[in-house]
C-alpha cells in the first residue's frame, strides 16, 4: 500500500524527522485558512495523488498566500497520469540551500534491506544513479542483525554527504530504518530530503506499506484508500488480483505465472488480453463469480478464456463457481473454458451437465494454447 | 536419487487440522508420502486421516523421527510455525502458506540459513519427486517418474509444463516450485546445484517470470557452473511494466527484471528457452534423444 505524501510525512514526523508545516485542503476555501496560518509570504500547493512526476505534471505550485486559493482552484479536479487531484497539501516554502536523497527497499537478491543516499537529490533516483553514480552510497543491511551505526557513517561517507549536516543526515537515516521496520515498508523515500538554514527536513515523502503486513499495521492499515479504475477497485476490495489492459480478451486464471502465461499465449496467437485476473489458490465458487462479473462488466471484453490448472484449486469448485455465475448473470459473452488438474473430471462433469441443459456459447477445450487460439478466434482477433 | 524429498522424507504437516492442512494431507498420503505426524497446537491426541496430531513439532519428531514438514498455517503464524519447525530438528521446511509478511519472510529466510534448513517457499506448491514423496499441494497423476528435473517460480505453471512433458512419454526427477514471493528460501541457484549432482536428473527446466533478477542471476551460474542442458521458460513478455500481475513478485519496475532481460540472460548461457509451455516439452524431448 502507497501512502500519500501527507500520510507518509505524518509518520516521518511522528518518528522525529522533521517536516514544513502544513496541512491538506480538500478546497479552495480550505487552501486559504491553512495558508494564512503558515510562516511566510508564500506557500507550496502539493497535488496528492500516487504516482511520481507531479512536478513535471503541473500539480505543484509556488504561490503567494493571497493567490493560494485561486491558484488551487486550477491543481482541484487536474488528472495526473489518470488520477484525479482531490486533495492538496499546504505547505509553508523552505528557504533551501542543498538538495539531497535518502531512501531504502527491500533486496531481493541478499535478503536484506538496501539503504540507499545522495548528496544529490531532488529527482529520480534511477536519474541519480545514472548521472551521477560516484555520488550514491549504497549499503545492505541484514534485518536480523539490524542497522549498525558504522554502516549508517559508511553510506553517508559513500554518498558523498557533507560535513557539515553529516550528523542531521545520519539521524534521519536511523530513524527512517526504525520507520522502514516498524511499519513493515517495502519502500521509503525522502526526495529531496533539504538543507534550510534552520536545519535539515524531508520536503517529500514516500512510504509503501507490504500489504500482507496491513492486518498487523494498524495505524496506517487506516489510510487504507483503494487506487485505480473502479473495476480495478472493485476487485481490490473483494480479493481479486485484476488489471486491466488495452485489449478484448477477458482472461481468468489461476496463479500469477499461469495468467501471464495465458495473456502471452493470447499475443502469440495474435489477440489482445483485455485484462489480467488471477483467481489465486485455493479460490471459491463465489469467487469465481465475481471474477466473472467482474469482467463482463468491461464492455471492451469479446470473448472470456477461463485457464485452469488445479493444484490448490480445484476444478469442481471452479466448475460450480462458472455454473453459478452463467445461470445469475445474464451475459451473451462466449467463454473459453480450460480445465485440468485436480479434481479434473468433476469439474468437467459439472460444465457437460450444465452445457446439456443449458445451450450456450461455452467452448471446452482441452490445452491452454487450443483455448488461446480459439479465444482470438471468437474474440476477432 | 531426486532431490529434497524421496522415499526416506517422514513428514509431519504444520495446521493439519484445517480446512487445507487436511484436504491436502489425505492426497499426500494417497500418493504414498510417509506423513508421520500433523501439529496443532491444542489438538494433542486427535487424528486426521489416521495420522496422530500433536501440541508441538518438538513432541512430533521424537515420536515420530519426522524430518520434513509441509506448512499450511495462515499467513500470520507462518513464520512462527516455520521457526518452530526449525528448531524442532526438521531438516526440510516445505511453507505453502501465501500472504506472509514480507518482513516475516526475511526473518524465515536467515533462520533456515543459519540452521542449514532447506526452506522452500513461502507460497509456493511445494516439493514432488514422483514414485517417491511428495510435500505440497500439486496434482499428483500429472506427474511421472523420469529424469526431468523442474524448478519453478510459479505453481500452476509448473504443473502445466510437467503435464506436456509427461504426455510426451517422459517424466520428472523432482518437481520443485520455490514460490513467487519476492524474498523465498531457496533460490533457482540452490535448486540447480541439487540438480547438477544428482545422478537421476538428465535435463533441468527452468520457469522464471517477470520480476527481481533471479533468473539473470541463474543464467549466469548456469554458464560456469551446470553441465547438464537446461530449458528454460519465462513468463510475463506481455506483462504491462510497473502494474503488479498478482504474485508480490511479479511486478517489473525500472525496466529491470523484464522477461526480454530474462530471457536473454538465459540464451547467452546456452538455455533453449520455449515459448509456450508446449515448445519447453518438445525442446526437452529433442535434447534427452
Amino acid at each position: 500500500m502507497k501512502l500519500y505524501e501527507h500520510q507518509a510525512k505524518q509518520v516521518f514526523s511522528k518518528h522525529g524527522i522533521r517536516v514544513p508545516q502544513g496541512k491538506v485542503a480538500h478546497s479552495p476555501a480550505e487552501v486559504a485558512e491553512i495558508a494564512e496560518k503558515l510562516p511566510g509570504d508564500e506557500v507550496v500547493l502539493k497535488s496528492q495523488v500516487l504516482v511520481g512526476g507531479r512536478g513535471k505534471a503541473g500539480g505543484i505550485a509556488i504561490v503567494k498566500k493571497s493567490e493560494a486559493a485561486e491558484k488551487s482552484k486550477d491543481l482541484f479536479g487536474m488528472e495526473i497520469k489518470g488520477l484525479k487531484v482531490e486533495k492538496l497539501l499546504v505547505e509553508e516554502k523552505l528557504d533551501i540551500q542543498k538538495e539531497m536523497y535518502v531512501g531504502m527497499t527491500l533486496d531481493r537478491e541478499n535478503k536484506g534491506i538496501v539503504l540507499l543516499a545522495s548528496s544529490v537529490g531532488g529527482m529520480d533516483i534511477e536519474e541519480i544513479a545514472a548521472k551521477h553514480p560516484d555520488k550514491i552510497g549504497r549499503k545492505t543491511v541484514n534485518p536480523v542483525w539490524g542497522l549498525w551505526d558504522y554502516q549508517v557513517r559508511e553510506l553517508l561517507y559513500d554518498a558523498g554527504i557533507p560535513k557539515e549536516y553529516f550528523r542531521d543526515v545520519f539521524g534521519i537515516v536511523k530513524r527512517l530504518y526504525s520507520i522502514f521496520v516498524r511499519y513493515e515498508a517495502e519502500l521509503t523515500e525522502i526526495n529531496p530530503l533539504v538543507v534550510t538554514p534552520t536545519g535539515v527536513y524531508a520536503a517529500d515523502g514516500r512510504l509503501n506499506i507490504d500489504d500482507n503486513a496491513l492486518y498487523r499495521q494498524k495505524e496506517v492499515a487506516e489510510f487504507k484508500e483503494y487506487a485505480g479504475s473502479e473495476l480495478e477497485k472493485e476487485a481490490e476490495s473483494k480479493g481479486i488480483n485484476y488489471v486491466k489492459l488495452e485489449g478484448n480478451i477477458g482472461v481468468i486464471a489461476n496463479g500469477a505465472g499461469m495468467s501471464m502465461a495465458t495473456m502471452d499465449l493470447i499475443y502469440l496467437e495474435g489477440g489482445k488480453p483485455a485484462n489480467f485476473l488471477d483467481i489465486g489458490g485455493g479460490a471459491s465458487a463465489d469467487l469465481v463469480k465475481a471474477s466473472i462479473d467482474l469482467i463482463t462488466r468491461d464492455p471492451s471484453v469479446k470473448v472470456i478464456f477461463v485457464n485452469i490448472f488445479g493444484g490448490i484449486t480445484r476444478c469442481d469448485v471452479v466448475a460450480e463457481g462458472l455454473v453459478k455465475a452463467f445461470s445469475e448473470i445474464e451475459m451473451q459473452l462466449p467463454v473459453v473454458l480450460r480445465l485440468a488438474g485436480t479434481n479434473e473430471e468433476e469439474g468437467r462433469r459439472i460444465i457437460e451437465e450444465y452445457m446439456e441443459k443449458n445451450p450456450n456459447k461455452l467452448v471446452l477445450v482441452k490445452t491452454m494454447e487450443e483455448g488461446a487460439k480459439k479465444a482470438v478466434e471468437l474474440g476477432g482477433g | 536419487m531426486a532431490i529434497i524429498a524421496d522415499e526416506n522424507t517422514k513428514a509431519v504437516v504444520q495446521g493439519i487440522t484445517g480446512y487445507q492442512g487436511s484436504f491436502h494431507t489425505e492426497r499426500m498420503l494417497k500418493f504414498g508420502t510417509k506423513i508421520v505426524a500433523g501439529v496443532t497446537p491444542g489438538k494433542a491426541g486427535e487424528k486426521v486421516h489416521g495420522v496422530p496430531v500433536f501440541n508441538t513439532v518438538r513432541e512430533a519428531v521424537e515420536e515420530t523421527k519426522a524430518n520434513a514438514s509441509v506448512i499450511f498455517v495462515p499467513p500470520a503464524f507462518a513464520a512462527d510455525a516455520v521457526f518452530e519447525a526449525i528448531e524442532g530438528g526438521i531438516k526440510v521446511v516445505v511453507c505453502i502458506t501465501e500472504g506472509i509478511p514480507v518482513h516475516d519472510e526475511l526473518k524465515m529466510y536467515w533462520k533456515a540459513k543459519q540452521n542449514d534448513v532447506i526452506l522452500i517457499g513461502p507460497n509456493c506448491p511445494g516439493v514432488m519427486s514422483p514414485g517417491k514423496s511428495h510435500l505440497g499441494i500439486m496434482p499428483a497423476d500429472i506427474f511421472k517418474q523420469g529424469n526431468v528435473g523442474i524448478v519453478s517460480r510459479s505453481g500452476t505453471l509448473t504443473y502445466q509444463i510437467a503435464y506436456n512433458i509427461s504426455n510426451l512419454g517422459l517424466g520428472q526427477s523432482t518437481v520443485v516450485g520455490i514460490g513467487g514471493d519476492r524474498i523465498i528460501g531457496s533460490d533457482f541457484i540452490d535448486i540447480l546445484k541439487m540438480y547438477e549432482k544428482d545422478d537421476q536428473t538428465e535435463i533441468i527446466v527452468l520457469v522464471g517470470e517477470i520480476g527481481g533478477t533471479d533468473e539473470e542471476n541463474a543464467a549466469e551460474f548456469i554458464a560456469s557452473e551446470i553441465s547438464k542442458p537446461v530449458v528454460g521458460y519465462i513468463a510475463g513478455i506481455t506483462a504491462p511494466p510497473g502494474k503488479r500481475m498478482g504474485h508480490a513478485g511479479a511486478i517489473i519496475e525500472g525496466g529491470k527484471g523484464t522477461a526480454e532481460s530474462k530471457i536473454k540472460a538465459l540464451e547467452n548461457a546456452d538455455v533453449k528457452v520455449g515459448k509456450t509451455p508446449m515448445e519447453v516439452a518438445e525442446i526437452v524431448k529433442s535434447l534427452l534423444k
